[in-house]
Formats: C-alpha cells, structure tokens, sequence
C-alpha cells in the first residue's frame, strides 16, 4: 500500500509540474488549489504513517495513536533489527530484488527500444499483425498469465530459481508499445538516411545516434518496469517456495502473515521499517529520473 | 502489508489455482508420478530411515524447524529440509500449483483441517493408512481423527488443534460488573451492558470470519456441508445449527455491538491490549498468541469454557488447527512417513507443545503436567484444564467442503455484505450457499443446495 501510495505521489507531482510549468497557465485558481492539497494530502498521508510507525517500538505501534511520534524514538534500532532479523533474511531479500530488478527492468527497457525502434523504422510484412500482438499483449492482465506461466515454467524445471521472476520481467509490450510511437516521431528518418549514406552500420547507427534520441522514452519505460519489477508480488509468491529467493514485496508478507500463527512471532515494528526501506529506493529513483521522464511526456504532447 | 491488492490478486490465484487443479483431478487424468514405495509397514519404515535421504516439508509453524532437528540428530543419515512456503492460503496456491504441475511439491505438508478435503479427496495425498497410521487413532482425540478421516482414508495426522473456549478480559468485565457469560444469550446481554457503561469497549470483534462462522455453526450441531462419494456435495446454510447462530449473532451486528475490526490486524492486537476487545471466542492455540503479541494486558484475561446454546449443556468446537500430510508426488514416502510418524505422534508432539501449539494427542492433553500448569499470563489459572474440556465436548459429526479455501475467500463477498450492511445473517448465508453451490457445479462436483 504505501509502495503504491509512493509511486501515486510522485506522480502526482509530475502532474503538477508539467501544469504549473505551462507559461499559458499564469492565473490561481482557489479551487483547484484546494483539489491539489486534498491529493496531497491523501497521496503523503500514508507515507507520513509510515514514517512515524516506523520510529516505534512494537507496543507502542500497536498502542499509539498512529500519526503521531509516542515513545522512544527507535527508528535506527528497528532498521537494525529489520536487517539482522531471522539471519538477516531482509537484506538478502533486497539482494533479490536488487537482481530483479537491475537485469529484469534493465532487460525489459534494452528489448523494448531495440523492437520498438525495429517496429517504427523499418517495414517489414507481417508488421500489422505484430502491432495486433502487441497491443493485444498491452490489454492482459500479468496476473491472469501467472498460473499458466508457472505451469510452463514447472515443465521447464525453472521454478523456484531467480529465472522464474526474471524471465517473464524481461517483456513488456507495453514498454515496447511507448518506444515504437516514440520513436516514429523522435529518431526522424532523415537522420537515419544520413547516417546510412555516410556509411553507418544499422547498429552503429542504433548504438550512436537512436539510443540517445530515444532517451526520454527510454527513462519512461525504464521507471515503468522498475516500479512494476519492484512491486512484482503475485508472480514470485507462486513461482518461488524457496524464502531464499523471496524479492520484498512476498518476504515482508510473509513477516506480516506471522503474526497469524501459532506460537508466531508478531513483528510489524519490523514490517513496518522494513516497508519504509523498500519505499525508500523507488522513491530515489522517482526523485532522479522525473526529470527525464517529464521531457519525455512533453515530447509527446508537442507530437499530438 | 495485506492490502486489498493482494488480498484480491491472492484470491485470483486461489480461484486459478483450485479452478485447474480440481478440474484435472475429476476428470481423473491426475498427472502425480509415483516411484516411492506406495506402502510400508514399520520396520520398512524403520529401515528407510536408516538410509541417506533428504525430505523436503513445508510448513509455516514455527515449531516443525525444531523438530526438524530433534529428528535429524535421531536419525543422522536423513535431511530434513523445512521450506516456510507461505502461511496458510499463500502455501494452498502453491501446493496446488505444484501438484497441477506434476512436480515441485514437498513430500510432507503443513495442512490445516479446513483444507485438508481439497486436498485428500482430489487424490493428491497419501493415504496413511498404507503405512498402518490408521492403528494411531486412539492417539489422538475423535474430533480431530474427524478431521483427518475422510471418505475412509487417513489423509493427514494431526499436529495442532483448537477447541474453542472464551478467553475474557477479566479487568474490564470486573471495571463494569459484567459477568462471565456461560450460554450466548447471556453473551448477548454483556456485550449490550459492556457497550452501554462505555461505548468504546465491545464484547468482541467481528467483520465477518469463515473460520469463525463455520466453527459457531459446528458447535450450534448445524451439519451445513455434506461430501459423499468424493463429489456428491449437500449445502445447507440454513439448518438449525446455521440458523440458531445468525439468529443469535444478529442481535449482535445490528446493535452495533462487535467492534469493526479484523482478526489478526495490527489494530487487533492493540484492541485486546487496550480493552477495546473484552474477550474472544476462538482456538486453544490462543495463550501463545497472546503473550508474544499482547504482552501488556498479561495477568488481565481469563479463560471460560465456550458459551453454549442450551444451559448447562457442554458443547463445543473446533477452531483451527492442522495435520501433516504426505504428498503422493514424494518419491521418498518411507522416510516421510517415518518424519511424519515422530513429528505428530512421537517426540515432535512436545516440541509443538512448548512452542505454543495445543496438542490432538490425548496423552498430552491428559497429562498431569499439563492439565496442571498454572499460567502466569493468565493470573495463575490452569487453564488447560478448561481447554482440555472443551476438546472433550467438541460435537461430533462436522465436515468441510471439498474446495473449502475458495469457499472462505468469498465469504467476504457475501456474508460479509450482511456485516458490513448490518442486515440479516441469514440471507448472507443464503447468498454464500448459492454461490458454493455454483463454483461447486462448475468444477465438477454435484451440489445440492438445501
């Protein structure tokens, strides 16, 4: 929940700015104003939840009034305990999810541009029909796929390994969608044509000149998977049994769910710091790439 | 933390999960490849684990790590290597897609009572009465035997169990002069007096729980949920037992009289701390949760056997609780067996015990060490001694649905609109019927709706 509410934060503010940032739009609106600091307000609330929940002790989480800071401020000994907490089983967690999400986006956002790019420049038969596949791609859900992924993988032998997140983390048709429109408009053909009449190779030409153009929609879709591969949930909880493998999402669960147990050891001090950990990283790459990504939603505005 | 997201993606899985695997199973072209040996006697088990084996078991209960080791150093030349796979449902989804899949699944499997038909009677568990685990059966107490006895195959041996009892906070019922209720209509009536002297307290908390409600039910002697053959299902949401408790209960709900909050939350917790919640009706694996998740209200509650429907009659029921079943995908059932032997009916008992589990076994329910152990949580009451009467008084008779699980995660849907409405129970119960009824029909079972 707070990972989402995060990702809902900061795109709110991307909204914001890209408004405020309109030269045209000079006049206040009392209105509107209030909206915006009602969605403010609702976007950071949780957030703020988190961060007060995470200073407190167990009792005092669960005695507390919780927007409010009560007790001891044990903010630095929970993060201690959530990282050394069942032989630091949380750090390995965000090891795994580190993994999933470097080589899974990063993959995801490297065969995006390289189909996008091959979809907008180049014409080939049959390329209607892919675009039908693509799109068709965008509208399922990945959650309706999860079952029948996990058979095909169990006949493979790969579940229960990092290949079961990784592999289907590697496509995305709808990061692959955002670069093909993209790069119809960005990557002009002209340049193209130049850099084949000097003599470029196709993949020098890609290499040096498209993949810098392509940069903003790249950034796009690059922040699409990592938000996506970061809060993966329903994927690794049926394809790993393994806790070893475990990415955050399905580990902080299962730290959730043992207060639920017999003789369990309730530990949602411990959940709680461990989600604002996890937030925390999403929320650094927001805070480094809007800036890329704003351009890029800009250029496609200009476009339409 | 459980969102609503998950919550939902979760029971989509569910849904998928059970959906296929139950589909296959009743077209009986089941895809579980067997090359352990299918049955064995004592000493074949005996000497199987005197070979170099590993076994891989998943359960969540923190105990079987334990006992895992006591077994290990017991028998040297077998791993046992313990995978906590998910508590509960999230471990249902996997074995499930495990077993679907035709390879994955562990040879030994934490499963709880209320979803051991899905299970046993698609036939994807071992029938232990190949290992002449049937002989065990005066171990353990009937109803918990009830559990695991199904359509005349042992399909699990039990570990934990939970008669139900009242555990009540006794400084808030002292605080307001409420005495202890003994039938459900004096029940009623506290929760009414708690909540007028002070409308922050409730008697107890509900939105709504399947496990809860099929429990109450069962001690009420209603028999809702019939299996014959395997797949001939008789629903009835509305017999007498059904009906005594919606009857009951909704004086509760459309009083405003059972604090809106939801088992096992954060804010649970901090309600039986703080008194919001006076007392629980629910499992005699209780006292372990507790101590380790309300360690401030200790010396405050108490345990009263489970109000009854009629005066001075005894009666109660089962709430929770589970057994280990062996996979019938293990290619190594011998020494499975053999773990599964020590874990619920030899040395493992005690070790679950002294992690908070409430034993099936009757030795150790009958003990006088524990019969006679004086809680300091609990002011010094033995309470094992109200806990082991209650399994005694567990009315017999009761049985869940063969797709139990999916039943239970739509019970929000249609139960839990009466909760959240405060409406009539009993046309919640009506609608959770119809659409047992209909999931049921559609997976191949035959469901007669009463």
């Amino acid at each position: 929940m707070a990972l989402e509410q995060a990702v809902k934060a900061s795109r709110m503010s991307r909204y914001t700015r890209s408004r405020s940032g309109g030269a045209l739009q000079k006049r206040k609106s009392l209105v509107l104003t209030i909206v915006m600091t009602l969605l403010l307000v609702y976007s950071l609330l949780p957030l703020f939840w988190l961060l007060v929940s995470s200073t407190k002790t167990q009792p005092e989480l669960l005695s507390s009034f919780g927007l409010w800071f009560s007790g001891e401020f044990s903010l630095f000994d929970n993060i201690a305990q959530t990282l050394s907490y069942g032989d630091g089983e949380f750090v390995r967690w965000f090891g795994n999810t580190v993994l999933y999400v470097v080589v899974g986006a990063g993959g995801a956002t490297l065969l995006a541009a390289l189909g996008g790019y091959g979809l907008a420049k180049f014409n080939f038969p049959g390329k209607r029909a892919v675009f039908a596949v693509v799109l068709g791609a965008v509208a399922i859900p990945g959650t309706a796929l999860a079952v029948p992924t996990f058979l095909m993988f169990s006949q493979l032998g790969l579940t229960n390994t990092p290949w079961a997140i990784i592999l289907p983390s590697l496509i995305s048709p709808f990061g692959l969608y955002l670069i093909w429109t993209y790069a119809m408009d960005a990557v002009p053909t002209e340049v193209l044509e130049a850099a084949r009449m000097d003599g470029a190779g196709e993949m020098r030409t890609f290499f040096t000149i498209s993949l810098r153009l392509l940069g903003p929609g790249l950034v796009t879709v690059l922040l699409f998977t990592i938000v996506a591969t970061w809060n993966n949930y329903f994927l690794p909880l049926i394809m790993l049994s393994e806790p070893t493998w475990y990415p955050l999402t399905v580990g902080l669960n299962q730290w959730n769910s043992q207060a639920q147990t017999v003789g369990g050891d309730p530990i949602y001090n411990l959940v709680v710091t461990g989600s604002l950990l996890t937030v925390v990283p999403i929320v650094i790459a927001f805070l480094f790439l809007q800036r890329y990504w704003q351009s890029g939603l800009a250029a496609g505005s200009v476009k339409a | 933390m459980t969102t609503e997201h998950t919550r939902r993606l979760r029971r989509i899985g569910a849904v998928v999960a059970t959906g296929m695997a139950l589909s296959l199973t009743l077209a009986a072209c089941s895809a579980t490849g067997d090359t352990g040996a299918e049955t064995g006697t004592a000493s074949d088990i005996e000497a199987a684990l005197q070979e170099e084996s590993t076994i891989t078991v998943w359960a969540w209960a923190p105990a079987v790590e334990d006992i895992a080791a006591a077994f290990e150093e017991k028998y040297p030349k077998v791993t046992v290597d313990v995978v906590n796979a998910g508590t509960g449902n999230d471990q249902y989804i996997k074995l499930q897609n495990a077993i679907k899949a035709g390879s994955g699944a562990p040879d030994v499997a934490q499963i709880e009572y209320y979803a051991l038909p899905q299970f046993a009677l698609s036939d994807s568990l071992v029938d232990l009465n190949d290992f002449g685990f049937g002989d065990l059966e005066e171990k353990y107490t009937a109803s918990t035997w009830g559990s695991v006895n199904l359509d005349g195959g042992v399909y699990a041996l039990p570990q934990d169990s939970g008669p139900m009892a009242l555990f009540y906070n006794q400084a808030v019922f002292d605080q307001f002069g409420i005495a202890v209720p003994t039938t459900w209509d004096e029940y009623v009536t506290a929760a009414q007096q708690l909540h007028a002297a002070d409308p922050t307290k409730y008697i107890t908390n509900d939105t709504g729980d399947a496990g809860f409600t099929t429990s109450m039910i069962w001690q009420a002697g209603g028999q809702p949920f019939v299996t014959e053959n395997s797949t001939d299902v008789t629903v009835n949401l509305q017999d007498e037992g059904s009906k005594k408790f919606a009857d009951t209960w909704n004086q509760l709900i459309e009083g405003d009289l059972v604090a809106p909050i939801s088992s096992w939350s954060d804010e649970w917790y901090k309600g039986l701390g703080d008194g919001t919640i006076a007392s629980l009706t629910i499992g005699a694996w209780m006292p372990g949760n507790l101590e380790s998740g309300v360690p401030e209200a200790s010396g405050d509650w108490r345990v009263a056997p489970m109000p009854t429907w009629e005066p001075g009659v005894a009666a109660s029921s089962e709430n929770g609780g589970g057994g280990d079943a062996i996979l019938k995908q293990s290619k190594n059932k011998l020494a499975a067996a053999g773990f599964l032997e020590f874990m619920n009916a030899g040395e493992g008992t005690q070790i679950s015990m002294d992690a908070g589990g409430f034993p099936s076994t009757t030795a150790d329910l009958e003990s006088d060490d524990f019969l006679n152990a004086e809680s300091e949580y609990f002011g010094g009451q033995q309470i094992n001694q109200v806990l082991v009467q209650s399994a005694k008084d567990v009315v017999p008779g009761w049985s869940y649905l063969p797709f139990q699980v999916y039943s239970n995660s739509i019970f929000g849907d249609t139960v839990g609109q009466s909760y959240a409405n405060k409406t009539d129970l009993n046309e919640g119960l009506i609608a959770w019927q119809d659409a047992i009824a209909e999931y049921g029909n559609g997976q191949g079972f035959t469901v007669t709706s009463e």
